[in-house]
């Protein structure tokens, strides 16, 4: 009476899945949260809501009302709130902006551009105003025009040439549309790592896996059902993620489907087989938690996950480019938003699928069972 | 209860040892059909530590046989040797004729184990578990429901292993140990830590499976009790090798059937009060607490009494009773066996 419900692979499954379904902490951080770092990111960098900002004056004694350029203007456009003169601006296409003028001394000026309160402090002197801050600060060079180009030309200035903007909202262009593709390559190496990785090391320092290979079963089976395990865990997430995209942002695919899949499934080989490269040797978790970081923690920076990997220095993209994570993070960008084939990513498929193959090798010819 | 009629024991010291290495060595092969189980002259060192010094031993279907000694004295280290789990530097060990390099999946088939502290999944049930294990004997459900019922967890069969209780745990892995109703079986401190009911519940088990003879046990333990009530043969072992083999009454025997007094005194003493040429008292200083082996309690006696009278102390509680295999132990190495 041997049905296919007390195979070894079959048992081997089910173990891992009962285990997975019955943590829900697991469920949590490998599912919901990908999906609500996807709805906060996207909601952040795609819903225009007011912009804030606040700058500081300081004023210099000797000027007077009269003498200002400053005070005349803030006393004509500005509401006071809370002690603050605060000026607001409106493009149709733009969204408002709130500007507030604090005033305060040099010191009180300093320790709020240090906190990160202000980028821009605005010094009162007759006639003129000076403007104080740090010209790399994209964000303090855009104020610093905005504020000049207002007080010249009154509060209109922003809502200048407006007509000339037009917003893109089209699937695939929009930064939502570029984060949820690496945040599910992200997903994929994150679960699969930490999945895989982390369940063999524990097993192994219960001495669980020792007592398994103490039987007749195979070993195969062993690392073949971890493995489908996560990958079955990783599709569901991987659709799920994609369905709340696809229904609250509008992502769509534009490329081929099967390409996806095959590129979905290579991806899932390579850092499988890094998973249990990472885990073949220890049985000690925190040993295994500090691997398993420095493995995942760089690539989640430098891969292109949340912002593009273009910024960073030349001499360092050719790395950064043949990583799992942006070779997977790439292709699957390119089938979400250019709509890229087999033709366009084979390249990517084959070094993912070598990288898998190659640390799966040389993680079971070290793999320590005992 | 004395039993006289023994027949051999073996008291091993490095010279018989050495005799048994060089034999063996020259003939590294099953030597006998007899013996399920044969580990001639095994070796194993870690580091700078030699966990097992050239050890042989031999056991025969159905029998069972406890390893003895302290923590650290390579009980473990010898279990898992013959359980394959690790390999010796020297020696070779046979179990039905094979040896673990050529034949492990052979092997595998027919033992069964439990390691000193295995933990399973802690999120899945006793009957999952079971029958995971089952699913690598190729087994079915029915059986797993077997060993459930034989270790008396069916009530327990839909309990995560994690909400069971040690004594549960320790009976779910014997359990499992015997799926493959193995030819061979070993359980490596299967009570430590268990409390004297659940204690009792796992030799009830293993009791029944001596009854129907035809597994061999090899089990370790630091409990002599455990050791005279379950098994045939005790091996005790201390520092890697072998310091008695035979029967408790052989054992026993062999010391002589010395006895033992036990006494506390009025007075609070330290042990240099007591220290004399003519008895060996060792003395609790925190417990105050003393203990003598005797030769002969008649003739002892009165001079033992004659000398706390002389040194001017006051016998508390006095009782004498057999040696046990933990004084045995106590006299040869300075050491208790649950040290």
């Amino acid at each position: 009476m041997n049905n296919i419900k007390n195979t070894q692979l079959f048992r081997l499954l089910a173990a891992n899945f009962i285990q997975l379904l019955r943590e829900p902490a697991v469920l949590f951080w490998g599912i919901g949260f990908p999906i609500l770092m996807a709805w906060g990111l996207g909601i952040a960098f795609t819903k225009q809501g007011d912009m804030n900002r606040t700058v500081a004056i300081v004023k210099q004694s000797s000027t007077g009302t009269a003498e200002s350029k400053l005070y005349p203007f803030l006393n004509k456009y500005a509401t006071i709130s809370n002690g603050k003169y605060v000026v607001k601006l409106n493009n149709t296409k733009l969204g408002k902006v709130n500007i507030s003028f604090k005033e305060c001394t040099w010191n009180e000026a300093y320790t709020l551009l240090k906190k990160g309160n202000v980028t821009l402090i605005l010094e009162d002197h007759p006639k003129i105003v000076t403007y104080h801050f740090d010209p790399a600060n994209a964000e303090a060079q855009i104020l610093y025009h905005l504020i000049t180009g207002t007080l010249s030309q009154g509060p209109d200035f922003y809502a200048l040439h407006q007509e000339e903007i037009k917003p893109m909202t089209l699937s695939g262009t929009r930064y939502v549309d570029f984060l949820i593709p690496g945040l599910i390559a992200m997903g994929v190496m994150m679960s699969s790592v930490w999945g895989i990785s982390y369940s063999i090391i524990d097993r192994r320092s219960k001495k669980l896996l020792r007592r398994m290979v103490a039987t007749p079963m195979k070993k195969s089976n062993f690392l073949l059902a971890t493995m489908i395990a996560r990958l079955t865990m990783n599709l569901i997430e991987a659709g799920l993620l994609f369905g709340f995209a696809w229904l609250y942002f509008g992502t769509s695919i534009q490329g081929n489907l099967t390409a996806l899949f095959t590129v979905f499934l290579s991806g899932n080989f390579a850092f499988s087989g890094i998973a249990i490269l990472i885990a073949s040797n220890t049985a000690n978790p925190e040993v295994g938690n500090g691997l398993i970081n420095a493995v995942v923690t760089p690539m989640m920076v430098v891969s292109g996950v949340f912002i593009s990997y273009h910024n960073f220095p030349d001499w360092i993209l050719p790395f950064i480019q043949y990583l799992p994570l942006t070779l997977l993070a790439d292709s699957v960008r390119s089938i979400f938003n250019e709509g890229a084939g087999y033709a366009q990513i084979w390249m990517e498929l084959t070094i993912l699928t070598l990288m898998g193959g190659i640390s799966f090798v040389v993680g079971l010819k070290i793999f320590k069972w005992y | 209860m004395r039993i006289n009629n023994f027949t051999s024991y073996r008291f091993i010291n490095f010279e018989t040892c050495t005799r048994t290495i060089m034999t063996r060595m020259q003939n590294s092969k099953s030597t006998n059909n007899e013996f399920l189980v044969e580990v001639q002259n095994v070796k194993k060192s870690f580091k700078e530590v030699n966990a097992v010094k050239g050890v042989t031993l031999n056991i025969k279907q159905g029998e069972f046989l406890a390893l003895l000694g302290p923590n650290g004295a390579g009980k473990t280290t010898l279990v898992e040797m013959i359980e394959g789990i690790q390999q010796p530097d020297e020696g070779s060990i046979f179990i039905t004729g094979k040896q673990w390099k050529s034949h492990e999946h052979d092997l595998h088939k027919i033992i069964g184990l439990s390691l000193q502290e295995t933990r399973f999944m802690d999120k899945l049930t006793t009957l999952e578990t079971t029958r995971l294990f089952a699913s690598f004997y190729n087994l079915d459900f029915q059986r797993a429901d077997e060993v459930i019922d034989l270790v008396g967890l069916k009530d327990k069969n839909k309990s995560y292993v994690n909400d069971l209780s040690g004594g549960q745990r320790q009976r779910l892995a014997l359990g499992i140990a015997l799926l493959n109703k193995p030819q061979v079986l070993l359980l490596d401190e299967p009570t430590t830590g268990l409390d004297p009911n659940a204690r009792r519940e796992i030799w009830n088990i293993l009791l029944q499976l001596k009854n129907e003879h035809e597994t061999s046990l090899i089990l370790t333990t630091h409990y002599m009790e455990e050791a005279e009530y379950l098994c045939d043969r005790i091996v005790i072992m201390d520092q890697g090798s072998i310091l008695a083999e035979g029967t408790l009454q052989e054992i026993l025997k062999q010391s002589g059937e010395k006895e033992v007094i036990e006494f506390t005194l009025v007075e609070n003493v330290s042990s240099k009060i007591l220290e004399s040429q003519q008895f060996a008292i060792s003395w609790d200083d925190k417990l105050q607490t003393g203990k003598m082996i005797m030769e002969n309690v008649q003739n002892q006696l009165s001079h033992f009494f004659a000398f706390l009278q002389q040194k001017g102390l006051t016998l508390n509680r006095f009782n004498y009773r057999r040696i046990t295999l933990d004084d045995l132990f106590t006299s040869m190495t300075g050491r208790h066996l649950n040290e």
